[in-house]
């Protein structure tokens, strides 16, 4: 791998930048490997890299149907954040938070993590009620939390509206400082670089078709580019969870969903924070291009299409309008969706199934791209060692039958 | 936005309904007689395919009935409406009828 450092930047500038190499390698699949990771979002790609790096298993496969990050792992508002309400959650998205800190170090690639810190907006006293709860929870877990008043918010955020008068008057919010946003796509692409370093094969254009199972045990898949051998085999493709599920007769307690999110044109710097808006819901920050960045809610029905119906939007964008109402004349240029893999108790899936060697990790649903290298990591765990971490053994399949849901429907603002 | 067309009122935009998920669910009618994991397939469980989807609707905005769509979860295109017969039977499974209620 070439590093990136200020060295090598002049170095390159002096050949006019025509001699750095290919990120990655772009190998043909081999016929086994000790480890197979479906999906190359994020989580996929974190999963890969921290089997090389944590666990020395190095001979192992990415497969991707598309390009990396080509899902929701590029279609994300890259809000990340670890203030969620429940014990377990909480540490989940705390250790994701603890990785994300080093996370450009360790890549040796600048995945543009900015702690520019995320408000969650309470319109009602019971909101202040949850908010001051969540709060009192997050800082029992060690989390970082304020609660600040609308006073204060009109002062750090003077574009927001807090005046009384307003239909859905702001009263106070919850803050996290290290909250912020990073971008989606280097976290691609770093963790692709660095995984291909040590040795992680990285396909592309190849989408896996089957997979083989014997004796109740995880032997290969079949894939558009030829089967492939591999008694460990890790599942990481969001809304299509339940379609890979069903190639190993399995089913999962997900259903898919459309989310949408839309920029605007870009404009000078006017937000340097997150604002989250549960009740009126919508939620923004503003992209270091100078775009809004807004996201909306999920779809109600199912579906798999990429795409949202236009109310949705209308949505979203009224509660922007409402929460700040000098963005009323900011024209939106792009518009687009993901599919999301939404769990019954708004929790991840990271687990072992029926079937030996073979892994989930799914239903992040509407929020998964700030648990991206936590997830990668615990997973990794999982998988080398056939058995769950202890942060990630509340989420396992079995809870749903068990009763021991985390139940995070609302607790934590918007689930974003 | 999708055009639905609910039984009793006509093809109407997608904002006067509400969603009610798969349709055909029958909730068990001896609940305790059932394993913790057949419970939790009731509960949680869903079919969440990827094409053919029979799903239902409510006309929150309208008439305020519950009706049946077929719709392709990845075209979005419907393929039609039914009428929901009464619970066991054949129909309460969403099967097409021309039942009048
Ligand atoms: C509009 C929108 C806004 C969001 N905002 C936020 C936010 O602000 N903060 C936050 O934390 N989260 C957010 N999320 C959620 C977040 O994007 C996801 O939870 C996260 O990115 C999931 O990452 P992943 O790697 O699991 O999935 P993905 O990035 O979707 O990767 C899955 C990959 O699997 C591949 N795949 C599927 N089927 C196959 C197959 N058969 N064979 C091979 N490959 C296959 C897909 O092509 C895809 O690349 C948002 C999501 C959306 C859609
Ligand atoms: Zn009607």
């Amino acid at each position: 791998m070439n590093r990136y450092s200020a060295f090598s930047l002049l170095r390159n500038a002096l050949s006019h930048n025509r001699n750095w190499r290919a990120a990655w390698r772009s190998p043909e699949p081999k016929k086994s490997y000790d480890a197979i990771v479906v999906g190359g979002g994020g989580h996929g790609l974190a999963t890969a890299y921290y089997l090389a790096k944590e666990h020395g298993i190095r001979n192992v496969a990415v497969l991707e149907k598309g390009w990396i990050g080509g899902g929701n792992t590029g279609r994300n508002t890259t809000i990340v954040r670890s203030n969620y309400l429940w014990t377990e959650a909480a540490l989940l998205y705390e250790k994701s938070m603890q990785l994300w800190e080093g996370l450009s170090q360790d890549l040796n690639y600048n995945v543009m993590f900015s702690q520019r810190g995320v408000y969650n907006l309470g319109h009602s006293l019971q909101d202040m009620r949850d908010i001051e709860r969540r709060v009192n929870a997050n800082r029992l877990n060690g989390i970082d939390a304020e609660v600040v008043s609308a006073a204060e918010l009109g002062k750090a955020i003077p574009c927001l509206n807090v005046s009384p008068a307003a239909r859905y008057p702001v009263l106070g919010a919850s803050l996290q400082r290290r909250g912020g946003v990073a971008r989606h796509d280097a976290v691609a692409w770093g963790f692709a670089r660095a995984a291909d370093a040590l040795g992680v094969d990285i396909i592309e254009q190849c989408a896996v078709t089957g997979i083989d199972v014997s004796g109740g045990k995880a032997v290969g898949i079949q894939t558009t580019r030829g089967p492939i051998a591999s008694d460990r085999i890790g599942v990481v493709v969001a809304g299509n969870a339940g379609v890979l599920a069903q190639m190993a007769d399995l089913r999962l307690p997900i259903e898919s969903h459309p989310l949408q999110a839309f920029v605007s044109e870009p404009i000078k710097p006017v937000l340097d924070t997150v604002v989250m808006s549960g009740a009126v819901h919508g939620y923004i920050s503003q992209s270091d291009k100078g775009e809004l960045v807004i996201g909306a809610g999920i779809d109600a029905y199912n579906g798999y299409g990429q795409r949202g119906s236009f109310p949705v939007i209308e949505h979203a964008m009224q509660a922007i309008v409402e929460l700040f109402p000098v963005f009323s004349r900011v024209r939106m240029l792009r518009v687009w969706g993901g599919i999301v893999d939404v769990a019954p108790d708004a929790c991840p899936i990271l687990s072992k199934t029926p079937v030996a060697g073979l892994y989930f990790n799914c239903g992040w649903g509407t929020g998964g791209f700030k648990a991206t290298p936590g997830s990668g990591w615990v997973f990794a765990h999982t998988m080398a060692h056939d058995e769950a971490h202890e942060l990630n053994a509340p989420f396992s399949l079995e809870r749903f039958s068990t009763g021991a849901l985390v139940d995070e429907h609302g607790a934590a603002a918007v689930a974003h | 936005m999708l055009l639905i067309e609910c039984p009793w009122c006509g093809p109407r935009a997608e904002t006067e309904f509400s969603y009610g998920g798969e349709a055909g669910i029958v909730r068990p009618l001896d609940p305790d007689a059932l394993s913790d994991e057949e419970w939790a397939d009731y509960l949680f469980y869903r079919a969440n395919p990827r094409g053919a989807h029979r799903e239902l609707w409510n006309h929150a905005h309208g008439c305020r009935r519950w009706f049946g769509v077929e719709r392709d979860t990845v075209s979005y295109r419907i393929a039609g409406s039914f009428r929901l017969g009464p619970a066991g039977s054949e129909t309460g499974k969403g099967a097409n009828t021309e039942r009048d209620d």
